[in-house]
C-alpha cells in the first residue's frame, strides 16, 4: 500500500485527553443505548469515513485489533490512515475483526460472518461501526425506532435517516444470538449511538 | 507507594487503557459477564484493589471528581491511598461527598444516598467469579456460564437453608443480572444488593488479580438469588445510629471500652456526617427526640 499524505494527515491533537473524551461518549453510550452524543474532533479523517467513525478507530483501534472495512472504505485511503494513526492491521476476514467500519449507504446482508464471540467467550465479537446519514431525539425526519433493554428505563425512542433496509431483520437474527453476538455503534458526521446486543429495537 | 517521577496521564501507557475501555464496553453489552483482560501491575499490592483501580484510572478524565471509600469511609488508610494516588497522576479534583463524585470507588459499600444519572460506581473486586466456591477449574465455570448452569448455586443455597434456617451468605451474596448472568458482587454485604438493582448509575467492577471486568448499566435487574419459600432477606439493625440516629442504614459495631460498652454507627461517614450537620443527633451525641424514638 502506498502512504499518501492524506493517510498520514489528521490524528488526535491531544491524543490522551480526546479518546478519554471519546471513550467516555462511548461508555456512556453502551450503558444508555440510543442517547445521541455529539464528538468534537479535529482527527481529519479522510472521506468517505465521517468525524465521529475517525475519532472512535483513534480512540478504541491498535495492533490488536483487525478492523474491516466495507468495500466503499477499502478503496479510499481510510485504510492506510487507520494503520498510520493506530498501528491496526486490516482484515479482509470479517470473523477476524474486532472493529467494522462501514460507510453510508453500504447495504449489510448478514451479521453473522462478523466474529460473534463464542458461548464461552461471547466478547470475542466484532463492534460494528455503521455510518448513516442523521440521528435524530425528536420526531421528523427518519425512520423511528423504539429501543428498550438494560441501560433504558421502559423505552427510547429515535430516529434514523439511512438505516440500511436489512437492519431490523439483522437485528433480529444478532438478538436470539445472546449472549454472542455484534455490537453496533450508528455515526452520521459528528453524531454517535450505541446499541449493544441487548437492546430491542421495535419499530 | 513508590516513585511516580515519570507517568503518563492517569498512571496507565494508552494501550493499557485502550485494552481496558474496550473490556469495559463489552462488558457493559453483556451485563454480568467477566470479560479477561491484561491486568497490569499498579504501584501497589494487589489486595488493594488493583482491578478497581485500573479501571478508574482507564475511565477517569480530567473534569471528573473522585470519591473513594473502604468500608463506607473515605478516611481509611486504604481510600485515602487511592485517592491520592489519583489526585497525583490525573489531577483530579476528589470529594468525601457522594452527590458531588462523577466516579466512586469502592471496596466494599454502595453509598446510603441514592445515586444518579452519570455517576460511575467503580467496585474492586477480589474474587469475581460466583461459582469459584462449587468448582475451581475456570474451563468449568466458563462452560456454566455458558449454558446457563446455575443449578448448583441454588443447591448450595439451598442446603444452607437446611442447615441454619436460612441463607447464611451476607457478603458477595450472588445476584442473577439482567435474567441471564449470575454475578458475584462481591465483597459488598447483601444489604447493598437492592441497591444495585435498576441503579441509576453505571457499575463497573475490576479484579485486578483474577483479570476480570464486569459490568451492570444503570436501569438493570439485579436480583438476589433466593427461594420461593425463603425469599431474599437484607440483614435488619435494630438500632439506629449512635451518631446521627439514622434507621434503616447499614452500621458497625464499634467497641468503647474493655468493659463491654459498644455503639452502632453508620458505615457511610459522609451520609452520617451530613445527616449531623442537618441537624439530626444520635445518643452518642446529644439527648434528641429521634434517638428515643
Ligand atoms: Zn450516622
Amino acid at each position: 500500500m502506498t502512504i499518501t499524505s492524506d493517510a498520514l494527515s489528521g490524528g488526535f491533537s491531544e491524543p490522551v485527553f480526546q479518546s478519554q473524551s471519546v471513550f467516555r461518549m462511548l461508555m456512556d453510550g453502551m450503558a444508555r443505548p440510543g442517547l445521541i452524543q455529539r464528538i468534537v474532533s479535529d482527527a481529519g479523517q479522510p472521506e468517505p469515513l465521517g468525524p465521529a467513525a475517525g475519532a472512535i478507530a483513534l480512540t478504541l483501534c491498535d495492533h490488536e485489533t483487525p478492523v474491516f472495512l466495507s468495500a466503499g472504505l477499502a478503496k479510499s485511503t481510510v485504510g492506510a490512515w487507520i494503520g498510520f494513526h493506530t498501528g491496526a492491521t486490516l482484515t479482509r476476514e470479517k470473523a477476524e475483526a474486532r472493529f467494522a467500519f462501514l460507510e453510508a449507504g453500504a447495504a449489510p446482508t448478514s451479521f453473522g460472518l462478523f466474529a460473534l464471540g463464542s458461548q464461552e467467550y461471547p466478547d470475542r465479537s466484532t463492534t460494528l461501526v455503521l455510518e448513516v446519514k442523521a440521528l435524530h431525539e425528536e420526531a421528523g425526519a427518519g425512520q423511528k425506532l423504539t429501543l428498550s433493554g438494560p441501560g433504558i428505563l421502559q423505552s427510547r425512542d429515535i430516529w434514523v435517516e439511512g438505516l440500511p433496509e436489512s437492519f431490523h431483520r439483522l437485528w433480529i437474527d444478532n438478538r436470539a444470538l445472546f449472549p454472542r453476538g455484534i455490537d453496533v455503534i450508528l455515526t452520521a458526521d459528528t453524531d454517535l449511538l450505541c446499541l449493544p446486543r441487548t437492546t430491542r429495537v421495535g419499530a | 507507594m513508590t516513585e511516580l517521577a515519570s507517568y503518563n496521564f492517569a498512571y496507565l501507557d494508552e494501550q493499557t487503557k485502550r485494552m481496558i475501555r474496550r473490556a469495559i464496553l463489552k462488558a457493559i453489552a453483556i451485563p454480568g459477564y467477566q470479560v479477561p483482560f491484561a491486568s497490569r501491575e499498579m504501584p501497589m499490592p494487589y489486595g488493594w484493589g488493583t482491578g478497581g483501580v485500573q479501571v478508574t484510572a482507564a475511565i477517569i478524565g480530567p473534569e471528573d471528581v473522585l470519591k473513594v471509600i473502604d468500608q463506607g469511609a473515605d478516611d481509611t488508610t486504604n481510600a485515602v491511598s487511592i485517592r491520592a494516588f489519583f489526585q497525583k497522576v490525573a489531577d483530579v479534583a476528589v470529594t468525601t461527598h457522594t452527590a458531588d463524585a462523577t466516579i466512586i470507588q469502592t471496596r466494599h459499600r454502595i453509598p446510603e444516598r441514592k445515586l444518579s444519572e452519570g455517576q460511575v460506581l467503580v467496585y474492586q473486586v477480589p474474587i469475581p467469579e460466583p461459582l469459584r466456591f462449587l468448582e475451581p477449574r475456570e474451563t468449568e465455570t466458563r462452560k456454566m456460564h455458558a449454558l446457563e448452569e446455575y443449578g448448583l448455586m441454588h443447591v448450595k443455597l439451598y442446603e444452607d437453608i437446611a442447615r441454619h434456617g436460612r441463607i447464611s451468605t451476607t457478603y458477595a451474596y450472588p445476584v442473577k443480572v439482567a435474567g441471564r448472568y449470575v454475578m458475584d458482587p462481591s465483597p459488598t454485604p447483601k444489604f447493598d444488593n437492592p441497591k444495585m438493582h435498576m441503579s441509576e448509575a453505571l457499575q463497573l467492577f475490576g479484579a485486578g488479580r483474577e483479570k476480570r471486568i464486569y459490568a451492570v448499566p444503570p436501569h438493570t435487574d439485579v436480583v438476589s438469588l433466593d427461594f420461593e419459600d425463603h425469599p431474599f432477606e437484607i440483614q435488619r439493625f435494630e438500632q439506629s445510629c449512635a451518631l446521627c440516629a439514622a434507621h434503616g442504614v447499614y452500621l458497625d459495631e464499634v467497641v468503647l471500652d474493655d468493659k463491654g460498652g459498644r455503639m452502632f454507627v453508620c458505615s457511610d461517614t459522609d451520609n452520617c456526617e451530613d445527616r449531623r450537620e442537618h441537624g439530626h443527633s444520635g445518643e452518642m451525641l446529644a439527648p434528641s427526640k429521634e434517638a428515643a424514638e
